[in-house]
């Protein structure tokens, strides 16, 4: 990028960053669960086992996790930017990050079987650009591993199996059974995305793109965070536990936004990031970087 | 904490119930999906192609009252050619369970080590042939490729990919869970009833309330 030359290196360190340091949100949470758990039990063992895994990963600066996922790239930018600039230096970044084994070759040709090696491909990185009109540049990236992306799910209410209408307690209980049939395959405890409405497609976007929010943050709108409490005291009730050993701690939050559908349609998509919920920013202003 | 070394006998691993910690040392293999496949198609169904004879009699003696690791680690290699473990935890299990079976039975493995738990097929082999499956902490790569602490070797890293490959590695103290015990117990199994009761709980006070 002509404007930004070193904007390549910098999403490599953004990459960096996002695979080997945990949020402080994130970290505070899992502190807090550790807390909760019963000394010497299994969700107490793992607990422990998750946060030095946290401090190593910090201080070796190596990933989190083997699996360093999908990489969701949302670009908030000026007028005046180039996004197509900005698509081709932050691939090239990815590839160099892969390089140096911040990310895993994770990228594998739907049709052929073969490993790209680079993270490269269709759909890989996920990019998604957004013009504002603030004189900078937000650079969001989430890592979203495939273990708990498989135990997502959307329901179209109502749901005879779940007796769930079309109404909050209809969600309720659709967001509680994605909940309990995850069980610990998704490496939980869990961070939960949810979207209410929209269509199939716009409807699990949204409840992925929750994962950016900060765990202790307050949903704006009322009856929204009044439902995320609900679910979360629900889901702790399930007693799953971390990992699905038993125990107090099954999510570590519940985030849930809304979407206009179709009078004829009525989705509920739930999104499921693991404990290690690895998400960074990076902000360009006056031609300076810095990442939170 | 119960410590395990490799190669265990069948009467060290009867001695293990669910809900047990344990630590690992000594040398286990890593396979997930390729590997599995392969192991199965090759020698298990059979029969063995005369190629993969040399590989055959280093898998063989690894495997018996050994351990199987499901790992795709992400790995560097020095200058000298070594490789190393940067980052090793635990994939999802339930991928090999239409393999891990008659794998546990025909090579004679002692554990499974990964995430997530497995099903009936394998629970039953587990019962029948002495073994166990251990849970490692899902996502803990950095901390768990502490306890590698040696790569000894590498197999099938061209045919399958590096993630995919056998990593044939010695552990230290490796930390894990036993949830699926060889007296057919799977704290999997339970926690899927205990907390299926409680959501049904939960979800009639939803939808009366």
């Amino acid at each position: 990028m002509k404007r930004y030359p070193k904007f390549r290196d910098w999403v490599v360190e953004l990459l960096r960053r996002a695979s080997t340091d945990l949020p402080e949100d994130v970290v505070a949470s899992l502190e807090a669960a550790r807390e909760r758990e019963e000394a010497r039990s299994p969700a107490h063992s793992v607990l422990v086992s998750i946060l030095r895994n946290v401090e190593i990963a910090r201080e070796k600066s190596t990933p989190l996790c083997q699996d360093t996922g999908t990489n969701v790239f949302l670009v908030y930018h000026p007028l005046g930017v180039s996004t197509r600039e900005m698509a081709v230096e932050i691939r090239e970044a990815v590839a160099i990050a892969t390089e140096k084994s911040y990310l895993r070759p994770n990228s594998v040709d739907s049709v052929t079987d073969k490993n790209t090696g680079d993270n490269l491909g269709p759909g890989h990185p996920y990019l998604h650009f957004e013009e504002w009109d603030r004189d900078e540049i937000w650079v969001r990236v989430m890592l979203k591993g495939g273990g708990c992306e498989n135990v997502g799910a959307q329901y179209s209410l109502p749901d005879a199996r779940l007796s769930a209408g079309r109404d909050l307690k209809g969600v309720e209980v659709a967001v509680l059974d994605a909940i309990n049939q995850a069980q610990g395959k998704g490496c939980g405890p869990g961070v939960i995305g949810v979207c209410i409405g929209g269509d199939r497609a716009a409807s699990l976007s949204a409840a992925k793109q929750q994962h950016f929010r900060k765990l202790d943050d307050l949903n704006p709108d009322a009856e929204l965070a009044a439902l995320e409490a609900r679910l979360m005291d629900k889901a702790n009730r399930l007693g799953i536990g971390p990992m699905g050993f038993g125990g107090k701690t099954t999510t570590l939050a519940v985030k849930a936004t809304a979407a206009n559908r179709l009078p004829a349609s009525f989705f509920v998509s739930v999104s499921y990031m693991c404990w290690e919920c690895r998400r960074r920013d990076m902000w360009i202003r006056n031609g300076e970087m810095a990442i939170e | 904490m119960n410590k395990i070394e490799l190669p265990v006998s069948a009467a060290e691993i009867a001695k293990l119930r669910v809900g047990d910690l344990v630590s690992i040392s000594g040398v286990l293999v890593t396979a997930r999906d390729a590997a599995h496949k392969y192991l199965v198609e090759n020698y298990v169904r059979g029969p063995l192609p005369p190629e993969e004879k040399p590989l055959a009699d280093k898998l063989y003696p690894l495997l018996k009252d050994g351990m199987i690791y499901h790992c795709g680690p992400v790995v560097s290699q020095d200058e000298k050619g070594k490789w190393h473990m940067v980052a090793a935890g635990p994939t999802t299990s339930t991928r090999e369970e239409p393999y891990q079976g008659p794998v546990i039975e025909h090579f004679g493995v002692r554990g499974v080590i990964g995430k997530g738990g497995m099903g009936e097929k394998t629970l039953a082999a587990c019962q029948k042939a002495t073994a166990v499956y251990l849970h490692a902490v899902g996502g803990a790569a950095s901390l768990l490729a502490a306890h590698i602490v040696e790569v000894l070797d590498v197999y099938k890293a061209e045919a399958f990919g590096l993630p995919e490959a056998f990593w044939v590695v010695r552990v230290d103290g490796f930390p894990a869970v036993v949830t699926m015990d060889s007296h057919g117990r799977s704290l999997h199994k339970d926690m899927l009833a205990t907390s299926s009761a409680a959501f049904e709980k939960l979800a009639d006070e939803i939808r009366r309330g």
